[in-house]
Formats: C-alpha cells, structure tokens, sequence
C-alpha cells in the first residue's frame, strides 16, 4: 500500500485539466504503454504566444502519474512560457505534498512532457527561450553524440536523462536513479552503467577492470574463422549466459555466418519484452569489444 | 472492524474463520503451557497439537507423521528445496516452472549464485506448463523438480501429479507449493508420488504465521531449523499452538466447504468474470479457464493501468489485487504474465479477484455496478483510450 498524501489521491480521483486540446499550440509525449506509463500534454497560448491560456493532459498510468499529471497542469497554466520552462519534477512533488520515493519518475516524466512540449513550440515560431535554457542545463557537458545513447534499454533511458535527475535531484544511488528515472529497474543488465555514470559525476571514476578490457581491442587483430568462431563460443558461454541465468534467462548460440551471430532467447528472457532490444544490444555490444568490432547478433524467433 | 470491506483478495490472505478464532483462543488464554514440558499445565497442550496434525493430514491424504508444522509457506518451500539438495550432493540441479511463487523464485536464484544449475520451465500464453519443456530439463543430475499445485495470480492448476512422475524416472524428488490449492481443490496425497507439499494457514482462514510441510514417509528430511526436538525431531522451534491449532480446525472447516468451492464460489466467481466481460470492452482473462481454482479470475482491462483501477475500487471498500508494476513498487509487471506473454496493452491493467466462502452475489454485483465506469473513465483520461474506441467504434 503506498502512502499517498490526501493532495495526490484528491488529484488522482479528480484530477484538473484532464483531456486534449484538438488546436493546441504544443504537445508534449512521454512514456509508451510498455514501459507502463505515458503522458501527453497540451498546451494553448495567447495570441502573443507568450502565455499559458489552457493545458490539458491524458495520462496511461498509475495514482502519482496520473496526480503528476492534474498537478503539473494546475502549476502551468496561465503562467508564461519563461516561468513554465523552470518548473521541475520537484515542483510538482512539492505541490503534491510528496510522493513515495519510488514513484519520483511520475513527477518527472510531467516535467519531461512539459520539457517536450516547450520544445516543439520551437518549431511553430514560438519562444525558443525555454530551450534554450533546458539545453544550458547541460552545461560543459552537452555532447550530442555522446550522451543519447540509451543506457537502460528496458525503459529506453538515455545517459543524459539519468545524468539531469541525478543533477537535479542530488541523487547519490542507483537505486535512487532507477526511482527518479526507471532506469536499471528492468532487467537490471545496465546497473553498473548507471553506478559508473554516478562515480563520473562524484568526479571519482576509479578505473574498475571492465573498464581496462574495454581499451584493449582498440586495434584488434584480424581473426581467422574458427578462431572467431571459438571466440564466441567461450564469451557466450563464461560471459554472457552467466548474466542471464542469474535472471532466469539463458541463450542459445544458433550459427556464426561471417560476422552474423545467430542466437535464440531462452528462459525468462524468451518472455520479457525488454529483453530483444536489450539483450541483442548488450550481447552485441559484449561481443564486439571481447572478439570483433564487425559482430552483428541476431535472434532467430521460434 | 471493517463490516463493509467486499473482498475479493482470498489469494493474498483470507480473513479468519470465526470457528478457528473460537478454537485457537483458550491457548493465548487459558492454555498458555510449553507442549514440551513436564508439568500437566504444559503438557497436556500437546495432544491438541496433534489432533490439529490429525485434521491437518486428514485435509490433503497423509498421514499425521508426515505433516511437519511451520511457520509459513515459504519456510515449508525453502526447507523441502533445501533438504532435497542436501540430501544427495551430487545431484547440483533443479527444475522450477517461471511461474513460481518468488518463495521459490528467489531462492532459486540464491542457488545459482551458489553454483546449482536453476533450469525454468516456460508457459504458453494461457499459462500452461510446457511439458515438453519440463521433461527436457529432468536429468540423472536433478535433485528436485518444484512445480506449484496452483497459481497464485491466474489460478491456474498443474498437472502435478503427472510432473512427480516424471521427475522421479530420473530418481529427482519432486516439491510442490500447495499453499494456493489446498482447501480449494480437494487433494489426495496417498494417490500421488509426491514427495514434498508446502501449505500456508493463513490462504485457507486460519490465521498467519503459521504453515505446514508434507514430507512423504520413508524420505530423509533434513532440517531447516536446528535446534530442539520439536515435529518429531524435523523442525525445531517451540510449537505455534494457537496457530497449529487453528490450522487443524481451519482444515476441518475446508473438508467441509469443497463442495460449496466448486459450486457456489466458483459460480459466483464466473457471474462476476462473465459480467465485466460483458460490459467492459476490450478485457480479457489471464489464465486457463479449463483447468483453474475455483475462486481465481485474472482479468486485463487492456490501455489502463491495474493500480488506478484498485484505487478507485478502494473508494467502494473493494479489495482486490493487481499484477501491474506500479502496485508492487517494481517497474515491472508480474512475472507470471511476462512468462506467459500477454500483450502490452493488457500486461499492465490486470485485476485479480480471488473469493472465498464468505462473498456473496450482492457483493458481485456491487463490483459489477462500479467497475465497469472506473474503466470507462481511466480510459477516457488515457492517450491510448482513443484506441479503445477505434476498435469498438464500428459496429
């Protein structure tokens, strides 16, 4: 039983704003219904396109999802597009009350919907203002290529969105990221990402021997067939089956044809919906830096 | 006490039969006595514990000396799995269904941590064992193969009898976790191979804390719990006797309401099942409706969300449970409907509603007169509702 404040049940059984706006001036989507939630803002401005005059939301979620959602509307609307741009998802738990720590990523998955939306006002002539300022959030750090690419694959998370909650909200643990962002709460394959990302941004990134593997085949020898074949073999075998057995999966390595590897889920990991996306990248990316950098995994569906 | 509570949550506990409170009492009273002790004041408590091992055996078909008192399902669980692979070291594999309860789950995993080889029997979409599968898995190396009676969120039943047979061709003992059947579904364990069989008080009306193991006569037990010379040596601990107590009369009562499980409960639960169907659109039931406990529905409101269901049942006083992420504080949905692979629309608006003897149709048709607009209005407020219309916008 969570222990919702009497403000995010009120907002959850009567929830403000609730709907769409056909004309709206932005919309702003986040969260699909795998992932087990999703929010689509609308958001109408005066003729200036200075201002809030109406929002409106529809929320696939949980109570604090859907609470997030009626609150961000009400802390939102008839403010102007500069002030909007400031709020953040402790805004919203603040004007809740609070949430339970496990469902910080309701409120911020409202201030991502709102981040979205201002967003994409940018294409329709608006005031670009708030992307502006969410983008110097980033600061030094912003490197487009670098930083969107998807951490946690169960939840499609990507490193500069866990690096902005753990910005924002001080977080020093990876559970505490996968509260705030979902990230790591899926098959858990990523946690020690998400540990290193923390340990960068303390500024005490210790070398670990992961790390020191990874340099290796920056120049890696050309490999003959069988040796690449054998080489594949033992890193399914002592790297990649281990990890998934500890979850109840495992793998099976069908065929090697030049640098396509043919393998099928078993297990736990046959079912999970997650686990395609995630194994094949995590397999793939495994792979790659313990035997070539030209390996293709594929999975052959029964 | 809560006097209007509908609840339709009997898989997650039941409420205590007021028999059981009346026969368990006079030992947190009166007979507060150490059944180990000399005296007649302590002594004379043990015969009541095992007339409740009579009741209790007399429930599932064993004997007396083969039902060890616990203190709950998954100590029962734990210490079945735990002798079976101590009991023959050489044998460093097991054999688990992805269905099971995390009682079995967890420790499962604990095991490959610590080096056994864990094989995880798969379901097809209506939650079935693959048999095919399961036979695959058994080898001359396998200590125990562990598959539940019944299903705790789909109420599924398994070929159990069956699986024991199996296992043991290849000299594998064979566990099951009862603690969902027993009490609903009649059980004969003289008919059976089975070696190990887990139950918990608390799913059958007596109270928590306190559970049972069946341990099938001539097999060596080894105990969980080390210490005195309780349960004939097996578990040590100084008894529960109030609860065992309990246990033995709550056992008492289920012998006598099976037939009303298979009739009344399980027409009452199919009056309910066959009227969301009927006026909620886009719902389909989780599980295998051919061969389930009586008083089991899983039902998916395919584009909402389990928890904002239960919430809003909550403000009627319903009490039912739900296998969606969000109600269990982990982000992802039940394991059960992930192994059995239900689509993603409906993966996370599951409701499970599980009765017993005490629910009456006019609590069914309270659920039926409120949930029906919950879903209708949790629809409305979802970006995906739109979807709903599209596919019964048509006529």
């Amino acid at each position: 039983m969570w222990n919702y404040t009497e403000k995010v049940m009120d907002h959850f059984l009567h929830p403000r704003n609730a709907g769409d706006i056909p004309d709206a001036d932005a919309v702003g989507e986040v969260g699909n219904i795998t992932c087990g939630d999703a929010l689509k803002l609308y958001l109408k401005l005066d003729p200036a396109k200075q201002n809030i005059v109406d929002v409106k939301f529809q929320t696939f979620g949980c109570a604090s999802a859907i609470a997030s959602a009626s609150a961000l509307t009400e802390l939102i609307k008839g403010k102007s597009i500069a002030d909007a741009a400031k709020i953040t998802n402790n805004d919203i738990a603040d004007y809740l009350g609070s949430l339970p720590e496990e469902k910080m990523h309701c409120s911020v998955m409202g201030m991502e919907a709102l981040q979205t939306a201002l967003a994409n006002l940018q294409g329709k002539g608006a005031s670009t203002a708030a992307c502006a300022d969410s983008h110097a959030e980033h600061g030094g750090a912003y490197d487009p290529d670098g930083l969107d690419r998807v951490v946690c694959f169960c939840f499609s998370v990507t490193e500069r969105k866990i690096r902005d909650v753990i910005r924002a909200n001080h977080l020093t643990k990876v559970d505490e990221v996968t509260h705030y962002c979902k990230a790591g709460g899926g098959c858990g394959g990523c946690q020690d990402e998400i540990e290193k990302i923390l340990n960068d941004m303390r500024g005490q990134a210790a070398p670990t021997p992961d790390d020191a593997a990874r340099k290796c085949p920056a120049t890696p020898p050309k490999l003959t067939n069988l040796q690449k074949m054998t080489k594949v073999q033992q890193v399914v075998d002592q790297e990649i089956r281990p990890g998934l057995k500890a979850d109840g999966g495992d793998l099976e390595l069908i065929d090697i044809d030049g640098d396509k590897v043919i393998v099928r889920l078993r297990g736990a990991c046959a079912g999970c919906p997650g686990a395609h996306v995630t194994l094949k990248r995590w397999i793939e990316a495994k792979l790659r830096e313990m035997v070539s950098p030209d390996l293709i995994v594929e999975e052959q569906v029964e | 006490m809560n006097k209007n509570v509908v609840y339709v949550d009997n898989n997650a506990t039941t409420r205590v039969a007021p028999e059981v409170l009346d026969a368990m009492m006079p030992f947190l009273t009166d007979f507060y006595g150490n059944p180990s002790s000399i005296h007649t004041f302590g002594g004379q408590v043990h015969k009541h514990i095992e007339n409740a091992r009579a009741q209790l055996a007399a429930l599932i078909g064993a004997e007396p000396s083969e039902t060890i008192f616990t203190s709950c399902g998954t100590e029962s669980d734990n210490a079945a799995i735990l002798s079976a692979l101590e009991n023959d070291l050489r044998r460093r594999r097991v054999v688990a269904t992805r269905v099971e309860h995390p009682a079995v789950l967890s420790l499962c995993k604990v095991l490959q941590q610590k080096g056994y080889h864990v094989d995880y029997v798969p379901v097809n979409n209506k939650g079935q064992v693959c048999l095919d599968a399961l036979c695959r898995m058994v080898t001359d190396d396998t200590a125990i193969v562990s598959v539940m009676w019944a299903n705790n969120e789909t109420g599924n039943v398994y070929p159990v009898q069956e699986i024991a047979e199996i296992a043991h061709q290849h000299g594998a003992l064979f566990h099951t976790d009862a603690v969902q059947a027993v009490g609903k579904v009649p059980i004969d364990l003289k008919k059976t191979r089975i070696d190990f069989l887990s139950l918990s008080g608390h799913k059958l009306h007596a109270p928590k804390g306190i559970g049972a193991l069946y341990v099938r006569r001539g097999l060596k037990f080894n105990q969980f719990l080390i210490g005195g010379h309780q349960e004939y040596g097996l578990r040590a601990g100084t008894e529960n006797v109030s609860g065992i107590v309990a246990l033995g009369r709550a056992a008492q009562l289920a012998a006598q309401h099976m037939d009303e499980e298979r009739t009344r409960v399980a027409a009452l639960r199919d009056y309910l099942e066959t009227g969301l169907l009927k006026s909620c659109p886009d719902a389909r039931v989780n599980g295998n409706p051919a061969s389930r406990l009586p008083n089991t529905t899983n039902i998916s409101f395919e584009f909402i969300e389990g928890e904002a269901i239960l919430l809003r049942l909550n403000e009627f006083n319903v009490a039912a449970s739900s296998g969606s992420a969000c109600t269990s504080g982990s982000l992802e949905p039940s394991h059960v409907l992930r192994a059995m692979g239900v689509p993603q629309t409906a993966m996370h608006g599951s409701i499970r509603f599980s009765l017993c003897r005490y629910n009456t149709k006019e609590e069914m048709d309270l659920i039926l007169e409120k949930l029906p607009p919950i879903v209708r209005l949790l629809r409305e407020l979802s970006p995906y509702g739109r979807e709903t219309a599209k596919s019964h916008g048509r006529p």
